[in-house]
């Protein structure tokens, strides 16, 4: 039965999620944002955490990735879904969610071969040069879909629009939950243990026989296929994306959400996702001085708590116990 | 692990609970109004004057005893020019604050943002600024007060005709939307009404050489040259249009209007012409009252945004008076229904598709400053 905690957790919150769901015609419209709004940085920061904080590899492009699957998951669902549809059996419940499911992982997979493309010769790297390649990455991405045609599927600036709203508390926090089951999965396994060490000491690794750039690359390749389903979240929670808005200063937030959460700390990283979301809502009442708050509870906690909200014990602990 | 997700089902419950509680009952002695603004970020002075126009009609209506036997409360949420931060303030505005409309934005990309949120609540919305022909298609709780971009177009070749030019050279910047639909329109009215097109040339923005295009222009020995793109572009252009010996004006759009055209364009620039909203240098008593109005306020004169805040506001305030509620279908019927409004920045009737038709004025560079020549009805 202990074995098998995680894993009942993670159904007891995909069908709590599922009942919230059903139930969201019922909460207040501005709150469910906000929580499909944690939910989304959840699975971003959580992702980023992977690559970040526990293989210990500076990755300033996280926003490119969701970016990509957010790219992907819209065309996909604006071009093939009503394609898809009588395939399906017409536009019911189970059609539309499978449509969705489907755009998700397609927005998901070329965000991870994305993370393929540029981590196998960038991973070679190390430290600063690496957030350099990450955050050229980050600027080509959106350059690129800034430059498209504003007639073609990629809309040009202005982006894309009328991308229907399927995002619902189910998908986001079935995801999150999954996102966190399965980074937290892979870094407490016997195999897992690699991405401390490179993050650790990365000659000492590769002395004792540890495969660096493969653990890098794998931690780049799982960390940018989340991002791609958050991306895909967020394209049908928004209804409209554009390349302005995955520029390098959404790639900061996840950072910033990541440090003061605690570098290789799921537990701290959502909790950090959970706080700065909400914060950002409740000083709206400071107006103009919103930002300059924020920025200084920033400050104000990374002298407090260097080490981030929660240091990343636990998952040590376990290990102890196990 | 163990932790993390305990954690989360915490969380999950803590969502679930602050989902239920917290609905605070809407005040019913005032009528509220949001307003979604860009006060902070890449925009910021984009919608720091749209926000002073606005919160000026605002306080005249209430200083004149409000609307309805009710006063107005406006209430303005920062987007801080974030993609997303737009529609979740709408959400807010609609859901918590309980507002009978919403005003806002001025870029065309958040406005695309709110839109299908205000079209699913029933509430209206419209937008000072949003040029882009896509906005108000989003459906029919959606309005605009300014011109649409093509429509610029348009306005440039009347005035182009007006002065007796019947040979036209057109420069594109294909790499902005804004600036294809302008030559495309321009041409199509220019070429209607027995004008010539001597030659069609393009760029890309961020382009430094235009010699070779002038040259094949120049041979064409244009009246005018139309360059439909933005100023940074634009100035260059005609620096080195004036070292070639190209002497005849440009004309342009408003995507002209910031002070680097004269700064950098300088000499060149001179005796050319451009489309835009409004300019404070008109000398009706209308806008002067205005300018004077919002100088004492601000202490420095408004420009084009502050004029169509002041102006978006204003439509609402007429349409809630026609409609003698602030009920969603009656007050979207009041707002399509706006004719002939007299505003700052012309009179303003709505069209079927939600724009609004409305007069351009044009601005011409003299003595290294713009300066206010005529308006231009479509």
């Amino acid at each position: 039965m202990k074995r098998y905690t995680t894993q009942i957790v993670l159904l007891v919150v995909v069908l709590l999620s599922l009942g919230i769901s059903v139930l969201s015609g019922k909460f207040d419209a501005y709150y469910m944002d906000i929580a499909l709004n944690v939910g989304i940085n959840i699975i971003l920061a959580v992702s980023l955490n992977l690559v970040n904080g526990h293989t210990g590899q500076f990755s300033l492009g996280h926003a490119a990735f969701m970016a990509v699957g957010a790219y992907g998951a819209s065309i996909f669902t604006l071009e093939m879904s009503a394609r898809l549809m009588p395939m399906l059996g017409g536009p019911g419940v189970f059609a539309t969610g499978f449509a969705f499911l489907l755009a998700l992982l397609v927005g998901g997979l070329c965000a991870a071969v994305c993370g393929w493309l540029v981590g196998m010769p960038s991973l070679r790297l190390r430290g600063d040069y690496l957030a350099i390649v990450t955050l050229g990455f980050n600027e080509i991405v959106r350059v690129i879909l800034q430059n498209t045609s504003g007639d073609g599927v990629f809309g040009g600036p202005l982006g894309l629009k009328g991308i229907p709203p399927l995002t619902t508390f189910f998908w986001v926090f079935a995801i999150a939950a999954i996102c966190v089951y399965v980074v937290g999965s892979m870094v407490s396994s016997t195999y897992g243990r690699g991405f401390p060490a490179v993050r650790d000491d990365e000659i000492a690794a590769g002395s004792m026989g540890i495969n660096t750039v493969r653990y890098k690359v794998t931690a780049f390749v799982v960390g940018s296929f989340f991002a791609g389903l958050s991306g895909g979240l967020y394209a049908h929670l928004r209804t409209t994306i554009s390349p302005e808005g995955f520029n390098f200063l959404k790639s900061f937030d996840v950072v910033v959400i990541v440090i003061l959460g605690g570098m290789g700390s799921t537990a701290g990283v959502i909790i950090a996702a959970i706080v700065l979301t909400v914060l950002n809502e409740f000083l709206r009442d400071f107006e103009q001085y919103r930002m300059l708050v924020f920025s200084i509870l920033l400050i104000v906690m990374m002298i407090v708590r260097p080490q981030g909200l929660l240091p990343s014990f636990p998952i040590l602990n376990r290990k102890k116990s196990a | 692990m163990k932790f993390s997700t305990r954690l989360l089902f915490a969380s999950t419950a803590l969502f679930a609970a602050f989902g239920v509680c917290g609905c605070k009952s809407s005040d019913d002695s005032t009528i509220n109004i949001g307003e979604v603004a860009s006060l902070s970020g890449g925009t910021a002075t984009f919608g720091q004057s749209s926000h002073n126009g606005t919160q000026m009609a605002v306080d005249e209506i209430n200083a004149a005893g409000g609307l309805l036997g009710k006063q107005i409360k406006l209430i303005t949420e920062d987007d801080q020019s974030k993609q997303g931060e737009a529609g979740t303030v709408a959400k807010k505005l609609i859901s918590r604050s309980k507002v009978s409309a919403l005003l806002g934005e001025v870029s065309s990309g958040k406005s695309l943002e709110m839109a299908p949120i205000a079209q699913t609540a029933g509430v209206p919305m419209i937008s000072p600024a949003s040029t882009n022909p896509k906005v108000t298609e989003a459906g029919d709780y959606v309005f605009r007060i300014c011109f649409i971009d093509p429509f610029q177009g348009t306005v440039m070749s009347k005035f182009a005709i007006s002065k007796g030019w019947k040979k036209v050279a057109i420069l594109t910047d294909t790499k902005q939307d804004y600036s294809v639909g302008l030559t495309q329109f321009f041409k199509k009215h220019f070429t209607e009404n027995q004008g010539t097109i001597t030659g069609e040339q393009s760029y890309g923005s961020g382009d430094k050489d235009f010699k070779a295009q002038l040259t094949a222009i120049k041979a064409g020995a244009p009246d005018a040259i139309f360059a439909s793109g933005y100023y940074n572009e634009v100035a260059l252009i005609a620096v080195q249009a004036r070292e070639l010996g190209i002497t005849v004006p440009f004309l342009g759009g408003d995507g002209w209007d910031s002070p680097s055209l004269t700064e950098v364009g300088g000499k060149a620039m001179e005796g050319c012409f451009f489309s835009n909203h409004f300019s404070n240098e008109d000398a009706s008593p209308v806008i002067q009252n205005f300018v004077k109005a919002y100088e004492a306020k601000h202490g420095a004169k408004p420009d084009a945004m502050a004029a169509l805040g002041y102006d978006s506001a204003k439509i609402l305030f007429d349409a809630m008076k026609r409609a003698g509620t602030t009920e969603g279908k009656a007050l979207r019927d009041a707002i399509a229904a706006t004719k002939d409004f007299p505003g700052i920045t012309g009179s303003i009737t709505l069209d079927e598709k939600r724009n609004a038709n409305k007069p351009a004025v044009i601005l011409t560079i003299k003595d290294g400053k713009v300066a206010y020549t005529e308006t231009i009805t479509p």
